[in-house]
């Protein structure tokens, strides 16, 4: 299977995991690694004064093992999510940023025109953007336009676990750009994301599925064969879904009732 | 020893004047950690931790990386 590449940069794995929300650092990291994912992303926030390694993901996570991808998460404008992109770059991990501009905190939806002012911004001053986006065609063609290095269209709300509301739209989305599609937020289960993959999307970013099961360790596990079974699928192709039953079995040769 | 007052991720604190970022940090027990400072809204390089020097009413920010999705 060819591996996921982003802006000339390869992964070994399809799959993106966050790190907020898991119950302690040690099955954070534990998850991580069952997750097989290479790329992993961060939030960009004050030091707590009193307590300065309170918090801190270096602590658990070492740069050498993992790639770090800075977010710009809780950023209502674009000229917040800029100041956060460039802290997070200042802190010298990479010029990568996943590109969060939202709108609204109930739903969390993206704020879709900041983003792109934000992502041509970013881009021109030599940041690998990957903006998380909602499941919009016109969005996501002038996301590409602006400069990103990849679209990350949501399965539905952040932290919803409400799985793909809109296969069509991804698979439209899909069909029309060039750059790698990245299906982020809203993933709740295995099947979820075998399915979303199955619509022949190049990843998944996913955070609270993982972080948030009973068990985060396996349910790692499950997101990595999940993620891989439906990228297989996808490439196997599938057949075509019909109305009626069609045999398997011959129906000749059947021994005739005595 | 003249105090000044400055702005610590978002707290008032009373620090000697002349004081540079370099020192605020050891004071606050925070050199050689990984962080990012920000002053006014400005992104302080680490080449110049040592030299710039605070002025009362600076306005400090130090981040780092915490989890998130």
């Amino acid at each position: 299977m060819a591996p996921l590449e982003i802006a000339g940069r390869t992964f070994a794995s399809r799959l993106i995991v966050g790190t907020g929300k898991y119950p302690s650092p040690e099955i954070m990291l534990d998850a991580i690694r069952a997750s097989g994912a290479d790329m992993v992303t961060v939030a960009v926030r004050r030091v707590d004064i009193e307590n300065p390694d309170r918090d801190d993901i270096l602590r658990t996570l070492s740069p050498d093992e993992f790639s770090l991808l800075p977010n710009t998460a809780a950023c209502y404008s674009a000229e917040e999510a800029i100041r956060a992109a460039r802290l997070g770059r200042a802190a010298g991990m990479s010029d990568w940023v996943k590109l969060e501009v939202i709108g609204d905190p109930d739903t969390l939806l993206p704020h879709t025109e900041e983003l792109i002012e934000a992502t041509r911004v970013l881009v021109a001053e030599g940041f690998v953007v990957l903006p998380y986006t909602n499941d919009d065609l016109i969005t996501a063609l002038r996301l590409e336009e602006a400069g990103a290095a990849a679209v990350m269209p949501l399965a539905s709300p952040i932290g919803s676990g409400l799985g793909l509301l809109n296969p069509l739209n991804i698979r439209i989305i899909k069909s029309r750009l060039s750059v790698p599609v990245i299906v982020d937020a809203g993933v709740g289960t295995a099947s979820d994301a075998c399915a979303t993959m199955e619509q022949g999307v190049d990843g998944i970013l996913m955070n609270t599925a993982i972080a948030a099961a009973e068990d985060p360790v396996e349910m790692a596990r499950a997101m990595r064969l999940a993620v891989e079974a439906g990228r297989r699928a996808y490439l196997a192709g599938r057949m075509p879904r019909r109305e009626w039953a069609v045999a398997s079995s011959p129906l000749e040769g059947v021994p005739p009732p005595a | 020893m003249e105090i000044m007052q400055i702005q610590v991720n978002g707290r008032e604190r009373d620090v000697p004047a002349g004081t540079s970022i370099a020192t605020l940090l050891r004071d606050l027990g925070l050199d050689g950690r990984m962080l990012v400072v920000e002053l006014n809204r400005r992104i302080v390089r680490p080449p110049e931790i040592e030299s710039v020097q605070l002025e009362a009413g600076d306005r400090v920010e130090l981040v780092h990386f915490v989890g998130g999705g």
